[in-house]
């Protein structure tokens, strides 16, 4: 396996404080938007973005290009965050987010947005498109990745596991799938509105390969995309595990913190927070 | 004659021979949508999806934001109700190219019953942004519409009539989108109709014509966008219209129409279509009768229309 240097596992993580201070703001600015699914994701999303993804902000439609479908739309603040840092557009266009008339929508518009592959919002779509992309890849024999982020919230519905099923049926193994597994959704935990547990013997149960991390853990999620590109016959999903609303004190593991928009102090405590987090 | 679907089969099958960017997707009908000919000879472009059209819907999404042509196939009432949400968010919204094939159109589905019969479909995708909602007439009108709408960029929902229908056209006639043909002449009154009511129709002309009213048909297989010059033109020629379609009157052709008329051109109309109920089994003879949506009853409510126009 390929050793990631200390040194470019250090500058990650602080890509991803930068991203984590995005978005705070923009939903301070907006006084809309999903902070806590949004901070959850955020490390795997900045571990994708400035490490994994072959891509070019210069290029947002180069045909070669990996893909990568947030499934569960409604971090889209993660997703402009991240794609304002590695070149997209400029971080200027992060505070029109949700304004009338700008090509931020609250979910992601693909024809709004460069480097937006795929339109989301409604819950439950983002693997099915995903794996068309797959196999649109296996039809013309390119080699391109694509990557989906589904929420554990989202796997409640049933079209992931038409997905689940179809994915393992064709053997598609271009296709890396990460859960974010933050254990709260919108009204509460997980387990008390609609228990999904146990996930992996769930997943493994429909032919998939399962690998379990720290989905905080820059190392960690890198490695588990290697690993799971090793994998022949069967696709691969990442069970990331994480905290909805990771590295804010107050947001952290609660559902309150969902969609709701910090007010002025709690935008202070939470950059400050954020700042002085190693 | 051949079966519509036949047609469709293969005209699919030949688009596939020209275009190496078109793939099919199906859920467990390929033998009933007939996209079993393009499965046999390109296999590695045809998707087997089972029965699960949500996720179907989903996939040709993928395909399709890949550059690939998707066709998606499965029976109306699936392909435009179970997986609505699908097709809305992730086909129309980001506008991407890909065809919905509803097969089995409105009563006419096999005998099968109001379980399969799919006498809202128009109305949904009609109500969709970006999308194209097209009946086609005959086995010709949709051979040709299978290379149009691949051509057309962009979201397509087609339905796709189950059996053998009368012809109406032949080679000499030209399919373009958002275009109405004339099928029979006249200026007493007009009847606008789509997809396998506009055979009946032009059957009510000829009923009509030994009357010595002369009916004049219009052929409005593209419900979406619908050609309102035709529309305005017939309604101020021929003073009355009705219109037929296989299709609740709620929210398909006839609204469509009524839309136009009463914005630009106030005409009396009336329409001809399932009256806000289920249907059950039958023969498509018995049921365009029972539900009086045949030519004997277009013939007569022609008449009543014509009754209604002011007088001169
Ligand atoms: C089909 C659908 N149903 C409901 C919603 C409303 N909704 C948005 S986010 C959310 C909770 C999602 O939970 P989860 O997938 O766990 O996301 P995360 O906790 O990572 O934010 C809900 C119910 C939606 N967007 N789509």
């Amino acid at each position: 396996m390929k050793i990631v240097e200390e040194k470019i596992i250090d500058d990650l993580k602080e890509k991803a404080k930068i991203i984590r201070c995005h978005i705070v703001e923009m939903i301070y600015r907006a006084q809309v938007g999903h902070p806590g699914g949004s901070l959850s994701a955020a490390d795997i999303l900045t571990a994708l973005y400035f490490y994994i993804l072959s891509i070019d902000p210069k290029n947002p439609d180069w045909e070669d290009r990996d893909r990568f479908v947030l499934s569960k739309g409604h971090a889209a603040t993660a997703l402009y965050s991240t794609l304002a840092e590695r070149g997209f557009f400029p971080t200027d266009l992060l505070f029109t987010f949700g304004q009338i008339g700008s090509l931020l929508q609250v979910h992601p518009d693909k024809n709004k947005v460069p480097g937006i592959d795929a339109s989301t919002g409604a819950l439950g779509q983002g693997l099915s498109i995903a794996l068309g992309m797959a196999l649109g890849a296996r039809v013309d024999g390119k080699k391109y990745w694509v990557y989906a982020l589904i929420g554990d919230g989202e796997i409640q519905e049933g079209q992931i596991w038409e997905a689940a099923m179809c994915t393992a049926h064709y053997k598609v193994t271009n296709l890396i799938t990460i859960l974010d597994y933050n254990k709260v959704q919108l009204m509460g935990p997980v387990s008390k509105i609609m228990e999904v547990s146990p996930v992996k013997d769930k997943w493994l149960s429909f032919g998939w390969n399962v690998i379990e991390i720290d989905g905080h853990d820059m190392k960690q999620i890198i490695n588990s995309i290697y690993e799971a590109k090793r994998v022949k016959q069967k696709p691969t999903i990442i069970i990331a595990h994480t905290i909805k609303g990771k590295g804010i004190s107050y947001m952290e593991g609660t559902h309150e913190w969902h969609g709701k928009a910090p007010c002025k102090e709690e935008l202070e405590i939470a950059i400050k927070e954020l700042t002085n987090s190693v | 004659m051949i079966a519509v679907r036949d047609s469709f089969g293969k005209a699919l099958l030949e688009l596939g021979r020209e275009n190496k960017d078109v793939v099919v997707l199906d859920a467990d009908l390929a033998s009933s949508t007939r996209t079993i000919y393009f499965a046999k000879e390109y296999p590695d472009r045809f998707f087997e999806m089972g029965i699960a059209e949500q996720n179907m819907m989903g996939v040709a999404a993928g395909l399709a934001s890949v550059g690939k042509i998707p066709f998606v196939t499965t029976f109306a009432v699936f392909a435009t109700k179970r997986a609505c949400d699908q097709v809305t968010i992730s086909v129309a919204y980001p506008s991407l190219n890909v065809k919905i094939i509803g097969a089995y159109t409105g009563l006419l589905s096999g005998y099968t019953g109001a379980t399969h019969q799919a006498i809202e479909d128009i109305s949904v995708m009609r109500a969709i942004p970006n999308m194209i909602v097209i009946d086609p007439a005959d086995a010709e009108e949709m051979r040709q519409a299978v290379k149009i709408i691949a051509q057309h960029k962009g979201p397509v929902y087609m339905r796709e009539t189950r059996d053998e229908w009368p012809d109406l056209f032949d080679k000499s006639y030209e399919f373009e989108i958002g275009k109405a043909a004339e099928v029979c002449s006249g200026s007493d009154a007009t009847i606008i109709a789509c997809g396998v009511m506009t055979s009946e129709a032009a059957k009510a002309s000829k009923i009509l014509s030994k009357e010595n009213i002369g009916v004049r048909v219009i052929n409005m297989s593209t419900v979406k966008p619908i050609d309102k010059d035709m529309i305005i033109r017939c309604a101020k020629e021929t003073g009355a219209i009705v219109t037929a379609e296989n299709h609740n009157i709620y929210g398909g052709l006839g609204s469509a129409v009524s839309e136009v008329l009463a914005e630009e051109f106030p005409t009396p109309l009336l329409r001809i279509g399932i009256k806000d109920t289920f249907g059950e089994s039958g023969s498509n003879e018995d049921l365009l009768k029972k539900y009086n949506m045949d030519a004997g009853y277009i013939a007569s409510a022609v008449k009543r229309v014509i009754k209604r126009k002011k007088v001169q």
